[in-house]
């Protein structure tokens, strides 16, 4: 730890002098970050370099990728600014970044098990959170709830009507989570669970900032969020509380230097600025909260704060394969938003008959209606496409247009909406069946 | 009636100088059309008629929407909700704009400012103001279950989007509505009543189809405008509708995906559709009067009860309306607001922290949307004339190409934008799009349609005899056009540009992809940046409510401006 510090301060020490050119003038940074986190960071870097002046422009992730997209041919645009990594993908893929060789040394690869950089130096994580849940007490008290502490706990008929989740193809870090659920638990057993939670849904939001802003106004009991939204939701007074749960997902929080930097000088300050000490505890600012990629900087941190270098939690997350990910990253969106976003009514209903009928089989039971309720879990739970098929060459040139002629897109969706829907229809009508054997 | 005079008379008579300069405005309106609104949409709705991976045209992006069950669901969906919100709005409108202009009625100018209130929603916040009052565990429902033990799904389903749409778009159907009542000639409702027709049946048969145009024109907005709205169903978490289906795949599975802008297609040939329909209804018949100068409908003196019986029914309507306002002012002022009838405690801290920065986002809201606005107002008015007093060929396309706006998505059209002028340099390499005033397009060729559909209904009011009056007096057209035919339009043309110029105020879709820098920003991005983090939720409500303030000062100088004018032309009152 001391070590790790000094080498830091080191760093920064050797790192201020090396740049080439003294950066001035104005840094333009698009991002999709909030006023509450872009404000302390502009007044501390603006300090930190007298002359610079930080011109952020809030834009959410996907219109800040389709902005530096439609002007690239006059860039204006010096850095990105984003949680999510598949937009810092999208844009690597394209072109649009600049590789940079960061100056400060000593930063860990890993926190978790998830590497903090682009390995071919694209964009650089500045900050990770891991992801939990966070529910309203006053809510929870109303409507007696119990405390979760792990994912399927979210799955009991208690929380039938009180869950949120944002929709996985409408925000990265959501994507993340399903994606390490559907490694860890493997494709089948993976999306059982993650249907099940689904069945409870109350919402599934077309952004990430919804599922808090929900649980926050007491319209929903428990959101499925990354912890610094939570945090920052205490530290505004809001009545509540957040757990991570024995196997989390870590994700990263970017900053990548845009390709053709108008004021690359200054580019390239704000990187290694946002990776120095200084920079690294700006994250510990209740309004931000975020975990610093930097070990030391914890030492500086409240006493409750979480540390991912030594909390057990997030060493646990199995390790994540980025290249699987990427191969079905379409498939499992559209998975997810075919059979449980679209398809949410057929699902709840199911899910309702089967949370009755286990109720009504708690107090008697019947080996028959236990059976068709198996049935009804299995018929839920069941996907359209076997975990090869989703990576196969079929299914993706569907998604990215394959020369050779394939399915369509819409094809494919209308057939796995299609298969959800019967299946949710099957499993209801099982699970009525249930019922009333059990009666 | 009034004597029916086609156009063909005026302009059988219209000098060649006047069908040539006919010509050149036709032409310059085309071209704006085309430069700001066709050409950016199309660099971006082609792909719909495109094979995805070869980029070849087809039609089977149309054969898969036609066979996929989510889209044809969220098709009716849509239709049903917009045909059920005209049906409610009216509801909600037609005893306002009665009431305020068929009686004497003490605070009328006050109800028809309130009632245009709820046009600005400001984005994000105007949705949590509204769950905090209405929502599953909003105040009203909070009170319900500990009193009663009972719920009300106000937010529910179709129902839910059917409940928040009627109260955000009443406004077109009372303002356009108003308008019209006041131009009606009070002659009219005199003649029936001497043939011994009064009350009710007078409204029926004489004073309301007189108004048609003004309804016609309100009513088709609010279909059109929620059968394109995406921003309410979303709110009330409801998916399968078209215009949240276009938007959800235009922004999340991306700009290569033909699907979207198929269904954008499909949004736009419906409302265009529509609104061709709307002037079907209202061409078959003569809505011009010819007297000027009664200055409208006589207001009638109501008795003690009906009296006390109209302002209970007008307070419950404007109380019901404007309660996404009053929650959004209870939010700005509020320190936590959780799972509770009221905010835990008040301060205003939210407006110190907003008030450094609000100036800017203000000065630049009012220059956008002012001149916005203007814009609108100058090109609708122009087509309206075009349309109703020309014969000049191709008019018609005119009205659809600048009715097509509302419905091509903002995210779309800022993409557009970006792709249409991002390349065209200045002097200096500076690029097109990067200046302010391409936001002022952005918005005005969003808001044209309201512009556009309140010029319409005025003109149509207007009968041809006062111009061909004026000509035979020796004025030229243009001179008859200037002093009889825009005067005449006045209201309706204000009605416009509060229209316009409030929902400007507000608008943010195509604004995100279009603001360049933060002293570039209007308001509605202000509240965007605040509404990210949980402790900006009250700053960004303290904005919400500038906003609405500011927006409510304009208009209320433009209403009081109607009624000068109406005072001007001989009105008592």
């Amino acid at each position: 730890m001391l070590r790790l510090a000094i080498a830091a301060a080191l760093a920064l020490a050797c790192g201020a002098p090396a740049f080439a050119q003294a950066p001035a003038g104005k840094v333009t940074i698009v991002t999709s970050f909030a006023k509450d986190v872009t404000d302390p960071y502009k007044k501390a870097f603006e300090k930190a370099f007298p002359g610079v002046s930080l011109e952020v422009q809030n834009r959410n992730t996907n219109a800040a990728v389709k902005f530096i997209e439609e002007t690239r041919s006059a860039n204006a645009t010096d850095l990105m600014w984003a949680s999510a990594p598949d937009a810092f993908e999208v844009l690597k893929a394209k072109g649009l970044l600049m590789k940079y060789q960061l100056k400060i040394t000593g930063l860990p690869e890993k926190v978790g098990s998830y590497p903090i950089n682009d390995p071919t130096g694209a964009y650089f994580g500045f900050a990770a959170s891991g992801y939990g849940m966070m529910w309203n007490e006053r809510y929870a008290r109303a409507n007696k709830l119990p405390e979760p502490k792990e994912w399927s706990d979210l799955a009991q008929p208690v929380f039938f009507d009180h869950v949120a989740i944002a929709a996985p193809s409408r925000s990265g870090t959501t994507h993340l989570t399903i994606e390490t659920i559907l490694q860890g638990e493997g494709w089948d057993k993976g999306w059982r669970a993650i249907k099940e939670i689904g069945g409870n849904l109350r919402q599934v939001t077309d952004r990430s900032f919804d599922v808090p802003e929900q649980v926050n106004s007491g319209q929903v009991g428990v959101g499925i969020v990354i912890d610094f939204f939570a945090f920052s939701s205490q530290a505004a007074g809001f009545p509540v509380k957040f757990v991570y749960p024995s196997v989390t997902t870590i994700v990263p929080a970017n900053i990548g230097i845009v390709a053709n930097p108008p004021n690359r000088a200054g580019a390239e300050a704000f990187v290694e600025f946002l990776l120095s000490p200084t920079g690294q505890e700006v994250l510990l600012e209740p309004s931000i909260r975020r975990l610093p990629v930097n070990p030391a900087t914890y030492a500086k941190a409240p006493a409750d704060y979480p540390n991912p270098f030594k909390d057990a939690r997030f060493a646990k997350m199995i390790s994540f394969s980025a290249e699987k990910s990427e191969t079905r990253n379409d498939a499992v969106d559209t998975l997810f938003d075919q059979t449980i976003t679209f398809q949410l009514a057929g699902l709840k209903a199911a899910t309702k008959a089967i949370h009755e009928a286990t109720a009504a089989l708690a107090k008697k039971d019947n080996a028959q209606a236990r059976a068709l309720l198996a049935e009804a879990r299995d018929a839920i739970a069941a996907t359209p496409v076997t975990e090869a098929q989703a990576a196969s060459a079929e299914v993706r040139g569907a998604f990215t247009g394959a020369k050779e002629k394939t399915a369509r897109q819409a094809e494919l969706e209308q057939r796995w909406a299609g298969f959800a829907k019967q299946q949710y229809a099957t499993a209801l009508s099982k699970a009525e069946a249930a019922l009333k054997l059990a009666r | 009636m009034s004597a029916v005079v086609g156009p063909e008379k005026i302009s059988a008579r219209g000098s060649a100088g006047l069908r040539a300069g006919e010509a050149a405005l036709g032409l310059s309106i085309a071209a704006f059309l085309l430069v700001f609104v066709m050409w950016p949409a199309a660099s971006v709705v082609y792909v719909a008629f495109t094979e995805k991976g070869t980029g070849a045209f087809t039609l089977v992006n149309f054969h898969d929407f036609a066979r996929t069950d989510l889209f044809v669901r969220s098709l009716w969906n849509s239709l049903y909700v917009g045909a059920m919100t005209v049906l409610w709005a009216c509801v909600i409108a037609l005893p306002l704009a009665v009431l305020t202009t068929r009686f004497e009625f003490r605070g009328a100018l006050l109800i028809q400012t309130l009632g245009f209130v709820p046009l600005i929603m400001p984005p994000f916040v105007g949705a949590v103001a509204l769950q905090m009052l209405f929502g599953r565990n909003g105040t009203i429902n909070l009170l319900l279950s500990d009193w009663l033990d009972v719920k009300i799904p106000f937010m529910e389903g179709l129902n839910g989007v059917i409940f928040v749409e009627s109260l955000h778009y009443f406004p077109f159907i009372l303002i356009n509505l108003s308008a019209s009542l006041r131009n009606i000639d009070r002659s009219m409702e005199e003649a029936a009543q001497n043939l011994g027709s009064s009350g009710f049946r007078l409204l029926r048969r004489i004073v309301l189809p007189l108004a048609m145009p003004g309804f016609a024109a309100g009513a088709s907005l609010v279909f059109v405008k929620v059968f394109d709205d995406l921003a309410t169903p979303l709110l009330l978490n409801v998916k399968d509708m078209l215009a949240p289906q276009a938007y959800l795949r235009v922004t999340s599975i991306g700009v290569a995906d033909p699907m979207g802008y198929v269904i954008a297609v499909v949004l736009v040939a419906l409302s265009v559709g529509c609104m061709a329909l709307a002037a079907l209804v209202t061409r078959g018949a003569d809505f011009a009067t010819a007297q000027r100068g009664g200055g409208g409908l006589a207001r009638r003196k109501m008795r003690r009860l009906e009296t006390v019986m109209a302002y209970a029914l007008v307070t419950f309507i404007l109380l019901l309306v404007l309660s996404p306002h009053i929650g959004l002012l209870l939010l700005s002022f509020a320190t936590i607001w959780s799972f509770s009838p009221l905010p835990d405690a008040y301060t205003t801290a939210h407006y110190a922290r907003v008030f450094s920065q609000s100036a800017l986002y203000v000065k630049n809201t009012i220059l956008y949307a002012s001149l916005g606005g203007l814009i609108d107002i100058v090109v609708g008015t122009a087509i309206a004339w075009l349309v109703l007093r020309t014969k000049l060929p191709f008019r018609h396309w005119l009205d659809r190409g600048a009715t097509a706006a509302l419905a091509i998505p903002g995210v779309v059209l800022g993409i557009g934008y970006l792709r249409a002028f991002y390349d065209v340099r200045l002097p200096g390499g500076v690029p097109l799009a990067t200046l302010w005033i391409m936001i002022v397009l952005a918005v005005a060729v969003r808001r044209l349609p309201y512009a556009l559909r309140a010029s319409y209904a005025a003109l149509q009011q207007i009968s041809t005899s006062l111009e061909e009056a004026a000509e035979n007096l020796g004025a030229t057209p243009g001179r008859a056009l200037r002093r009889i035919v825009l005067p005449l339009m006045t209201g309706g043309i204000l009605a416009g540009f509060v229209t316009s110029f409030a929902t400007a105020a507000v608008e943010l879709s195509a604004t995100l992809l279009l603001v360049q820098s933060n002293s570039d920003a209007p308001l509605a991005y202000g509240i965007y940046v605040f509404m990210q983090s949980p402790a900006g939720r009250g700053a960004g409500a303290a904005l919400g409510v500038i906003a609405v303030v500011i927006v409510c000062a304009c208009a209320l100088g433009a209403q009081f401006a109607i009624e000068r004018s109406q005072t001007v032309k001989g009105d008592p009152h």
